[in-house]
């Protein structure tokens, strides 16, 4: 008799889902994901109840990005004999991640079938969350997903700010940028954010830093159409940090510098070599330190233009820029001089970085500090399967997108960034943890600054 | 402690809850033994300010958990985790008679969390905190829509769950106050369930025609729900509170129209003119308006009106006839309402004629009758205009705050699951989570 009940109800939830005349209520399972308005770097708890025991079902997740494409990720899941699937204990079997994966509906997100190519997720608007939309579809599916009607869904809510973070427009003394103040009386640490060669004004980890309490600074540091005629200069950057330092908000001998890509190159060239700007750690993403002494910035930028020829197009027409640097390692007159450096540094790369040739810079970099003897304020990892993007956790990988970059011929191109998504999609959350537990040491604590974690 | 070097931290997490989810408060690095406060302030829609503390000290590491550690002081006492919501009063030198209500569901209820040194009870506002964090909490889930409901001349707001649905539905009524009040129907649509809060004394319809809504206004709601094609037709139930569960006792019991699948009645009664129209009753309550009593404070204890409960059954909603799960929550020092004597007749009459198996009743000792969603504040009095009356004063609802508070975070879980079983199939082995309530 239980066999046959158990039948019916199975049966009922595999039935495409419409408005029902029987006398039964309905047998939808019951969703639920907690929190349903959390930040980016928060975990999710999703579960499923209410389910016919051993019932195949996919977890779906689908968003809709502000260029108007569709991501989505999902799972294949088993109910258990109570009818529930949790997905933070239970193996996923198949889908755009599989194992036991409590964030694999964040960060396997790719372009649905069907978007275009070499597409990037970035938020640009940090004032209004992202938006998932996860639901429970009956057995295990694996496209058109669009055209079934799921059994349940909810709407998660995925921000950058936490409540109460103030964002202030900055045009003062030649810099633009925005400002992101925790809330709260303070004072506060701080810190400048600087992005890479794609420029622009990106602001989502300063948002995010924000909101674990760091006065943070993103900077609009160059802008492709205005580069021929920007006037770019270490100035501007020592302007940058001055404007967080007597902020009154901030500590002001509790600055640091946080790169990725050309903003770490920007960071080590500054902690370096200025004599005004002295911050209290750095940490460098995916940068490499190949500063030929004799340029400006602006001329360090456009360097992709003058070594074409080192430049390297795969089978998949992905440009590959990571050769294109690696003969400046024997030259010294070509690299930061990173044994001037004073403060804890932080070197966060990844292994299969296809941009720049991490592994190398990081080692030559240690070999430098070392001989110099500051090697002890060094710290860095070093992730396997990882590319050139590490960003905040549970973002999509994308092992190549569109890029323009500033200084190379106007025309975009499929630039290969490496990384395989799930290595990568842990570096990023380990990598995370590793920065926030640097920063809170040597921001926050008030025992002397050290570079080890 | 020097405020330049202070490195205390302060973290709530979730910042942004929905109004029936618990949050945990941390204060870390603090120095050994350091005595604190850790304080809330709330602006509310109408612009008073409102505030709750607790007195704490942090163990050797510099640690308070405001879920672990009892308050040695304050606005509440003990360990209490959420004692900075339920026990939030107005500010010092407000005016009297306030009570807290969210009027505007779209945007969320802010709160200030700090940490001010030393054990304060006063001039908080005066001071810098050493540390302060902003904590949003909703009354709507992303994804609910909020729809406004006017056909058929009704004064009512639909809130839907996200999803495909189909969803179980609810007729959501307040009580004598009146106006369209629309927080709790949107904390159940966030719960999977489409709600309609109802306005059924200040409507529209009544302030155009100057006359009460007959008991067809309800069954057009109720029509609206079961019509709608997100909605589960079948699987709809009635909440009403104080005056309310008047209407969804008389719907219950004698609607032709309305096949409830389950009703839930928080502090009220089944006193009332059997075949009466709202009018009637409303009528029937202010017969005895002479049995009111004024307490020492000047508050209006209205409970006496409606007792003794009668024996003739013209007063008194046949209650041997209802036919679905009813669900009764009275709070034991209920000033306004004779909830408990009512539950207790109601209990007599459904053991009589055999149903009282489709009766629960939680009753809670020092609750009063304002029995609302987890955490919001307690008012033990408040200004209060009546429908009936026409008249502004200060009416005694009662209940003592910890004890009430409690009995509001306990109803609630409980009227929850009482609704997921009876709204939704109970075959369906194991019980839903509510474990972050």
């Amino acid at each position: 008799m239980l066999g046959l009940r158990r039948l019916a109800v199975a049966a009922s939830v595999h039935r495409p889902v419409r408005r029902l005349s029987t006398m039964s209520p309905p047998t939808s399972p019951i969703l639920s994901v907690q929190p349903t308005r959390g930040l980016v770097d928060e975990k999710l708890k999703v579960v499923v109840e209410s389910l016919p025991p051993g019932s195949p079902v996919t977890l779906h997740s689908l968003h809709h990005s502000e260029d108007e494409d569709y991501w989505e990720a999902f799972g294949h899941y088993v109910s258990d004999f109570r009818g529930m699937v949790s997905v933070s204990e239970d193996l996923s079997f198949g889908g755009t991640y599989t194992g036991k994966e409590d964030m694999g509906l964040l960060w396997s997100m790719r372009p649905v079938p069907g978007s275009r190519k070499g597409l990037r997720l970035r938020k640009m608007n940090v004032c209004s969350p992202m938006l998932h939309n996860i639901s429970v579809y009956s057995g295990h599916v694996s496209e058109g997903f669009r055209e079934q009607t799921p059994l349940t869904s909810v709407l998660v809510e995925r921000w950058y700010m936490a409540p109460g973070v103030k964002r202030i427009d900055i045009m003062e003394k030649g810099v633009r940028g925005t400002l992101f103040i925790p809330p709260g009386p303070g004072p506060f640490p701080g810190l400048l954010d600087m992005w890479g060669g794609g420029g622009g004004l990106i602001e989502y980890r300063s948002a995010l830093l924000a909101s674990h309490g760091y006065v943070s600074l993103a900077m609009d540091y160059f802008n492709s159409q205005e580069l021929e005629s920007a006037d770019l200069e270490f100035k501007y950057f020592e302007t940058a940090f001055n404007i967080i330092k007597e902020h009154p908000q901030v500590i002001p001998d509790r600055v640091g510098m946080f790169g990725l890509s050309l903003g770490s190159l920007v960071t080590m060239h500054v902690a370096a070599e200025s004599t005004i700007v002295k911050p209290r750690c750095c940490i460098c993403v995916s940068g490499s330190h190949f500063y030929p002494r004799d340029r400006t910035i602006k001329e360090v930028i456009m360097e992709p233009r003058s070594n074409s020829h080192r430049l390297r197009i795969d089978e998949n027409n992905h440009h590959v820029w990571r050769d294109m640097w690696i003969h400046l390692l024997d030259d010294p007159s070509k690299k930061v001089d990173v044994g001037k450096i004073n403060c804890p540094i932080l070197l966060v790369n990844g292994k299969d970085d296809q941009n720049v040739p991490a592994d190398e810079c990081a080692e030559d970099i240690a070999l430098l500090m070392n001989a110099a003897g500051n090697g002890h304020l060094l710290s860095r990892v070093l992730y396997p399967d990882t590319g050139h993007l590490i960003e905040p956790p549970y973002s999509p990988h994308f092992r190549a997108s569109n890029f323009k970059a500033a200084g190379v011929a106007t025309k975009t191109v499929m630039l290969l960034w490496g990384g395989q998504t799930k290595p990568h999609s842990d570096a990023q959350e380990d990598a995370w943890r590793k920065i926030l537990s640097f920063l809170q040491h040597n921001l926050y604590s008030s025992t002397p600054p050290r570079a080890k974690l | 402690m020097d405020r330049k070097r202070c490195t205390l931290k302060l973290l709530v997490q979730p910042s942004r809850g929905l109004v029936d989810e618990m949050f945990i408060i941390l204060v870390q690095k603090a120095p050994s033994g350091f005595q604190l406060t850790v304080h809330a302030l709330h602006k509310c829609e109408d612009g008073h300010s409102w505030e709750a503390f607790g007195h704490y000290t942090a163990d050797t590491i510099g640690t308070v958990n405001v879920s672990e550690d009892p308050s040695l002081g304050g606005t509440y006492s003990g360990v209490e985790q959420m004692g900075l919501l339920w026990s939030l009063r107005p500010v010092p030198g407000s005016k009297p008679g306030l009570r807290l209500r969210k009027m505007n569901v779209q945007i969320p209820m802010e709160v200030t969390i700090s940490v001010y040194q030393g054990h304060q009870t006063e001039g908080f506002m005066d001071q810098v905190p050493l540390a302060s964090v902003v904590v949003e909490r909703w009354y709507m889930a992303p994804g609910v829509s909020r729809i406004p409901i006017t056909e058929d001349r009704l004064s009512a707001t639909l809130f839907l769950p996200p999803g495909p649905g189909p969803f179980p539905g609810l007729l959501d009524l307040w009580g004598g106050g009146g106006q369209l009040v629309e927080y709790r129907a949107s904390l159940l649509a966030s719960h999977g369930i489409a709600s309609l809060a109802l306005d059924y004394l200040t409507a529209k319809i009544i302030m155009e025609t100057g006359k009460m809504v007959d008991l067809q206004y309800f069954e057009k709601a109720y029509k609206i729900l079961e019509q709608h094609p997100q909605v589960h037709g079948s699987s709809i139930g009635m909440l009403g509170l104080s005056l309310g569960t008047s209407i969804t006792l008389k719907m219950a019991v004698y609607s032709e129209v309305m096949k409830l699948r389950c009703a839930v009645c928080i502090s009220g009664c089944h006193m009332q003119p059997v075949d009466g129209s709202v009018e009637e009753i409303l009528k029937y309550f202010n017969q005895n308006a002479d049995r009111t009593r004024i307490s020492e404070e000047n508050e209006l204890i209205w409970r006496d009106v409606l007792l003794p409960v009668p024996s003739d059954l013209a007063f008194k909603v046949d209650m041997g006839r209802l036919k679905c799960p009813l669900l009764v929550v009275v709070g034991e020092d209920d000033q306004n309402w004779p909830a408990s004597e009512s539950a207790m007749d109601m209990k007599e009459m459904m053991e009589q004629a055999g149903n009282s198996h489709l009766l629960t009743v939680l009753s809670y000792p020092n609750a009063g009758h304002l029995i609302e969603p987890p955490y919001t504040p307690h008012a033990r009095a408040s200004l209060f205009r009546s429908m009936a009356t026409r008249e502004k004063m200060m009416a005694l609802w009662g209940g003592e705050t910890a004890a009430h508070s409690l009995a509001q975070e306990d109803a609630w879980r409980k009227l929850l699951v009482f609704l997921r079983e009876n709204l939704y199939s109970g075959t369906n082995p194991g019980t839903p989570s509510l474990s972050h309530l």
